[in-house]
């Protein structure tokens, strides 16, 4: 998720290493694109003398599919949420305990005891957030709290729409706006989704990731988006502001998890409970603007964190959103049908 | 002595001939092996294993199982309604085709026509200027692909170089919508493969005799008459091969229509890579990509079955 550029290309982003010359090992992050602090790495690096290596995936399924595919060389990885069971049922995880570290005692209650990993024995969190809709408010002044603004655009908005093609997220928000809930099998509910998604479509202009640039240009006045990513493009831009679609919006939470293969065991526990300081969280929502799930950060945070309304959700908001676990496989391949369609 | 000995001497000159020959073939074949094999491993293997999984079961979280299935192939073609469950033929990928191809051709008609005059300028410079404008011509391939596109993004792009000329210039008051539709896709292709084009057709331009074309004009021919009928039958197989050139990687693109046209609406390749990414369906991916490659050897045999009935043209 997140402000992912396009990836297929985009290829290897190398964060040169401190020229450290005692390094004691080598660490091989493989993580989302343009998500990772370069400061968060030169200060890990800096400590402990491990020299990092980062790697860019753009969704969840790339790095999925990289990593069963075996042979990457990667030590870890930082799935959403709903894809940490698939991973550990794959056996593709390394239960490191973090529960058992050092910095645990600084993780939020709220992020303990999850229902994706119970008690924390595998991931760490790195980051979470939610996503809902963004708009332009000098071009669109009613209430931005709705799916609407995609489903179903005002008229100034039309022609003028993102849609981020997260296949997941957009269907789960769909589903939410007619009343059901994500991974539904409901035929009936289903039909209606799809009828109304393409008939949406036809107002929208682009599904497509990396927007904040098109965004803070005013290319784009409205769409589907991420908290954080929004928030970045209001620095850029005053006018945009995002909106928690009452009808339902996404959560979703990345945590950080050593593989079951990887070379560099030692070095990924000393990352795993490195995240776990404070200081350090802090530094990872400063790059990429989400919250980051450890106490005590916000003391670290730039000021502008600590009153976005993209990161604290108002309280009002709060109760509609929801975390999707991965859906079963054969509500996936429905869902599957009904995105080709809607893209045909 | 010498007399009698030249006879069996010679016969032998021809028997180590032979064998020198034949010992040539099979040396020739034994350094060849290497290439041979080479071909066989990375070309055709991978290409097997496309194949194998298009006939397998796909797996729950991508990948596939080990269960022979025709369910990629069957819904490559068709499907069932996912509501009332009857069957129909696979509309969706029978419309991305149909894109596909219609934007691969407007791409290669494209190129045909900025691609041939500059081949053609090109070759009517003087042999020295010649491989200035062809190393010019090949500059952009030492771009990333990805660079290039969006480079083309920032020129049409709302608040990109044309629109803000256009608007400084008051042709246009508000910007023209550009990024993300069809036309995005079609300009950004045609000069991703324009130097394809550029090429073979300055390569058959080069070739002809321009005394031919005096020779044309000195038996009344016309303009008209002159291009038709002189000019364009020698520079036919190279606009024929860098037709090919543009059609075939146009027909399988996948960056350009996807930073370009926004991927609100799917080409080939992205439907492919869909099937391997979020739809979690290698096996469907998989006979989608076998239908591509058929469809460009199509596309190839056919070439040649139409280059091969101009030779016979030519002799006759």
């Amino acid at each position: 998720m997140k402000t992912k550029l396009l990836s297929a290309a985009c290829g290897l982003a190398l964060v040169a290493g401190s020229t450290a010359a005692q390094a004691e090992g080598t660490l091989n992050i493989f993580n989302w694109g343009n998500y990772t602090n370069p400061d968060l790495i030169t200060k890990f690096e800096a400590e402990t003398g491990i020299k990092v290596t980062i790697t860019d995936y753009d969704s969840n399924d790339t790095a999925l599919a990289k990593i069963k595919a075996g042979g990457h060389g990667f030590d870890i990885v930082v799935p959403t949420h709903g894809y940490v069971p698939i991973y550990i049922g794959e056996g593709l995880l390394m239960e490191t305990r973090p529960d058992q570290m050092e910095n645990f005692k600084n993780v939020s209650s709220t992020w303990v005891d999850v229902e994706w990993d119970q008690g924390r024995r595998y991931t760490v969190p790195w980051q979470w957030g939610s996503t809902g809709v963004v708009v332009n408010t000098k071009y669109y002044k009613g209430d931005i709290n709705t799916s609407a603004i995609f489903m179903d655009p005002p008229d100034e908005l039309k022609g003028k729409i993102n849609v981020v093609p997260e296949m997941g997220d957009v269907m789960g928000l769909a589903i939410m706006y007619h009343g059901g809930e994500p991974c539904t099998d409901d035929k009936t509910l289903l039909k209606k989704v799809r009828d109304s998604l393409v008939a949406a479509k036809e107002h929208w202009l682009g599904m497509d990731y990396g927007n904040l640039e098109k965004f803070a240009k005013e290319d784009l006045w409205a769409g589907v988006n991420w908290n954080g990513s929004t928030f970045r493009m209001r620095l850029q831009n005053e006018n945009i502001a995002y909106g928690y679609p009452k009808e339902g919006y996404i959560l979703w939470m990345d945590s950080v998890a050593v593989l079951a293969d990887a070379k560099n065991v030692d070095e990924a526990k000393a990352f795993q409970n490195f995240v776990m300081d404070p200081e350090n969280a802090a530094l990872i929502s400063a790059f990429a603007r989400y919250s980051n799930g450890i106490d005590g950060s916000d003391a670290f945070m730039p000021e502008d964190m600590q009153t976005a309304p993209e990161v604290v959700v108002p309280a009002e908001h709060a109760s509609n959103g929801k975390f999707v676990l991965a859906c079963p496989p054969d509500v996936q391949a429905l869902y599957t049908r009904i995105w080709t369609d809607l893209q045909k | 002595m010498t007399q009698q000995n030249s006879s069996p001497s010679m016969k032998t000159a021809k028997e180590v001939e032979e064998f020198a020959r034949r010992q040539d073939t099979k040396n020739r074949l034994l350094l060849a092996s290497p290439a041979i094999l080479i071909i066989t491993l990375f070309a055709a293997g991978p290409l097997l294993i496309v194949v194998l999984y298009s006939f397998l079961t796909a797996g729950d979280y991508g990948n596939v199982k080990w269960i022979f299935s025709t369910d990629g192939w069957f819904s490559v073609f068709m499907q069932r309604d996912i509501f009332d469950d009857t069957l129909q033929i696979a509309d969706a990928h029978v419309s991305i085709f149909w894109r596909s191809i219609k934007l691969s051709l407007l791409t290669t008609v494209l190129t045909a026509a900025f691609g041939i005059p500059t081949a053609y300028f090109i070759a009517t410079r003087p042999l020295s200027q010649r491989n200035l404008w062809l190393f010019l011509i090949t500059v952009p391939f030492w771009t990333n692909l990805l660079v290039r596109t969006i480079a083309v993004m920032e020129l049409i792009r709302g608040e990109g170089v044309i629109n803000n000329v256009l608007r400084w210039a008051h042709i246009i008051d508000d910007p023209i919508q550009m990024m993300f539709t069809d036309f995005a896709i079609a300009f950004g292709m045609t000069y991703v493969y324009l130097p394809l084009m550029v090429l073979p057709v300055y390569a058959s331009i080069e070739k002809l005799d321009f005394r031919l074309v005096e020779a044309a004009y000195d038996l009344y021919a016309n303009r008209w008459k002159c291009f038709w009928r002189v000019i364009l039958p020698i520079v036919k197989p190279g606009m024929i091969a860098g037709s090919i050139l543009v059609f075939v990687p146009s027909l399988g693109a996948y960056i350009t229509p996807r930073v370009l046209g926004g991927g609100k609406n799917l080409m080939f390749g992205n439907l492919i890579e869909l099937q391997f990414g979020q739809g979690r369906n290698w096996p469907l991916g998989a006979a989608l990509s076998i239908s591509l490659m058929v469809l460009v050897m199509v596309a190839l045999l056919y070439y040649v079955k139409v280059s091969g009935g101009d030779d016979n043209n030519e002799h006759r």
